[in-house]
């Protein structure tokens, strides 16, 4: 770790160049490959990419829980300063998860457990991180400090809208419906008080009404408490909804990175252009990307989205197309804005 | 309160509820409640074979026993058997499941394919060769049942746990920080809760009536004590004359096993929030 003191502007979380592999039965299959994120304090960025893409799989590499076989092999992901690849498992689970960074999990309807009260799990996650500073079982366990997490979390039940927040806390998972829950789990998100909250496709399970008003929620939160956020979606609508900045993935790799209004105009990468075109909004005819992500196990060579792209050229089966900055803060992963050196940038 | 509301609404449970309670109370005052406590062990020769009535409700054995007086005195041993015998494998089999179901790889297996080994055997036929092993007496009965009975807790919550591991609330826990120790402890094991409650009220059935087949075929409580299958094995060659001597007995495993098994369904309603709505 660098002795230089973090400035306010300097990204909370920044992934570089990360590559995650899994080995399994038949192979090595790299999931992730040279994967770039950044993301500056109070900014919300999205992950977008279809399915099989590998967008949960950055989310677990940042939150350290991979699964088994699978190992970050290259690459660093910094978090508020902080090497968050060199911390121990103790350090991750303590000072991490769940407190630095808030979880927000993809299916409302099956991330509660559903034999206990939901006061008691909310509680329960703050009174983990009650104490990350000092180990004190009096601190964690007191009658006052549960009486303070208490006081807070109906006030957070109250701050995402949850009906009778009070009343709420006694109640178990199945007496909610899917939009509550969810307004539930991101008060448990935002219970310890996080830097960032990373959200795995939050919205998906949900109808669209309450998909539009739990985003709202979102971003009026994310300014309300100053926390960053990771988003991972497949949905473009949700992105233009909710998101300051936006990465796309294909394939396990970055291949577009920008602001989300700059992509939404000028999408620059044929596989953006894809996705965006996708969308129903956008399309009247339900066309869709001919082709499907290729397996991790056997990726196409060069430019993995080559098989799959209209504009593809010779070169593109050779070699990687390498990063090209396009105005300020928009880069691109592809061969027809030129190779980085030779080419001008802007094109 | 409304728990108790809902159990009382289901007839059977209640049913199997009081037969439970009316056996555990029998052997608790089993000495109070028996007219003749002593013919436990004593025996009157000259009043063998007794028919029911008001001085022998039961009738007597073929050592003159009031057969009455030794179905309660034997309440006691079935019921501590069963306790025993279910609590020891619970004690087993539930670690073992958890563990084999949460972590995997070659501890989970090497303990599944033992379990597998133990399930392949009927249960009854390896109990009875381990029994057989020590010398026959109640405890070793109760060793055999437990060694042998064990690996049903342990194939349960192994699946459960497999289950409930891939379920979305243990990954959110391990994103929101919960240590492994905790989600298994805390989480998998308390939705656990419901099968094995299940099985061990079940099993405490089960096990009141294994155990009496260890008696009857001799190789489990030993005579002259009072015990229900010891009672049916000696009263085989005064069928069907004397045919008291063996009905009570074999009436009293019956509800035993009945009431347990009963109250156990009820149970698994009440425990089990999501079958809870479902009635």
């Amino acid at each position: 770790m660098t002795a230089r003191p973090p400035r306010p502007d300097d990204p909370i979380l920044d992934v570089r160049g990360l590559r995650v592999s899994i080995s399994g039965d038949e192979g090595r299959a790299q999931v992730l490959d040279n994967v770039d994120l950044s993301i500056a304090p109070g900014r919300i960025v999205g992950v977008v990419g279809e399915s099989g893409c590998g967008k949960s799989t950055v989310i677990r590499a940042v939150l350290r829980v991979l699964p088994r076989g699978a190992e970050v092999e290259r690459g660093s992901i910094r978090f508020d300063g902080e090497d968050l690849l060199g911390l121990g498992e103790r350090e991750m689970a303590r000072r991490i998860r769940g407190k630095a960074i808030g979880f927000i999990p993809q299916d409302p309807y099956l991330a509660l457990n559903p034999v206990f009260r939901v006061g008691t799990q909310l509680l329960e996650i703050m009174r983990w991180h009650a104490a990350a500073g000092d180990s004190g079982k009096a601190m964690r366990y007191g009658r006052a400090v549960r009486q303070r997490h208490r006081e807070r979390l109906v006030e957070l039940l109250r701050i995402v809208q949850v009906p009778d927040p009070g009343g709420a806390l006694q109640r178990y998972p199945h007496q909610f419906s899917g939009g509550q829950r969810q307004r539930l789990l991101i008060a448990g998100a935002l219970a310890c008080e996080p830097r960032l909250v990373i959200a795995d496709e939050p919205t998906t399970a949900l109808d669209v009404t309450t998909q539009l008003e739990i985003l709202k929620l979102l971003r009026s939160l994310a300014r309300e408490f100053d926390v960053s956020m990771l988003f991972v979606t497949h949905d473009f609508g949700v992105v233009a909804q909710l998101c300051d900045e936006v990465n796309v993935i294909y394939a396990g790799q970055s291949v577009e990175a920008g602001d989300t209004a700059d992509i939404l105009q000028s999408p620059r990468h044929p596989y953006t252009r894809a996705l965006i075109a996708c969308h129903p909004d956008h399309s009247d005819d339900l066309t869709g990307i001919a082709g499907a992500v290729p397996s991790p196990l056997t990726p196409p060579p060069g430019c993995r989205f080559h098989p799959r792209c209209e504009s593809a050229r010779a070169s593109c089966r050779d070699r990687r197309p390498s990063r090209v900055q396009i105005g300020s803060g928009h880069s691109v992963d592809c061969v027809l804005y030129g190779e980085a050196g030779e080419g001008s940038p802007g094109g | 309160m409304l728990l108790v509301r809902k159990f009382a609404k289901d007839v059977p449970a209640v049913f199997g509820f009081f037969v439970v309670l009316f056996a555990v109370v029998v052997a608790l005052f089993a000495e109070q409640l028996a007219p003749y406590p002593l013919d436990a062990y004593e025996s009157h020769l000259l009043q063998r074979l007794q028919p029911p009535s008001w001085e022998f409700p039961f009738g007597t054995d073929n050592l003159g026993r009031d057969v009455f007086s030794r179905v309660i005195l034997g309440t006691r041993s079935a019921l501590l058997v069963a306790c025993m015998v279910v609590a020891l494998a619970m004690g087993i089999g539930v670690p073992l499941g958890l563990v084999a179901g949460y972590f995997g790889g070659w501890p989970s297996e090497i303990i599944m394919r033992v379990t597998d080994v133990f399930l392949a055997v009927p249960q009854l036929v390896l109990a009875l060769a381990l029994a057989q092993l020590l010398s026959p007496s109640l405890e070793s009965a109760m060793l055999a049942l437990t060694l042998t009975y064990w690996p049903f807790f342990t194939r349960i919550v192994y699946a459960e746990t497999r289950r409930l591991k891939a379920s979305l609330f243990v990954d959110a826990l391990e994103c929101l920080g919960a240590r492994s120790a905790r989600i298994l402890v805390a989480h998998i094991l308390p939705n656990t809760a419901s099968p094995i409650i299940v099985r061990a009220t079940i099993g405490m059935g089960f096990t009141i009536l294994t155990a009496a087949v260890l008696g009857f075929l001799g190789v489990g409580a030993t005579p002259p004590e009072p015990d229900w299958g010891l009672s049916i094995a000696e009263s085989r060659q005064y069928l069907p004359e004397a045919w008291w001597f063996s009905t009570f007995p074999g009436l009293a495993i019956f509800f035993a096993v009945l009431g347990f098994n009963l109250l156990g369904d009820g149970l698994r309603d009440i425990v089990d929030p999501r079958l809870r709505r479902s009635r």
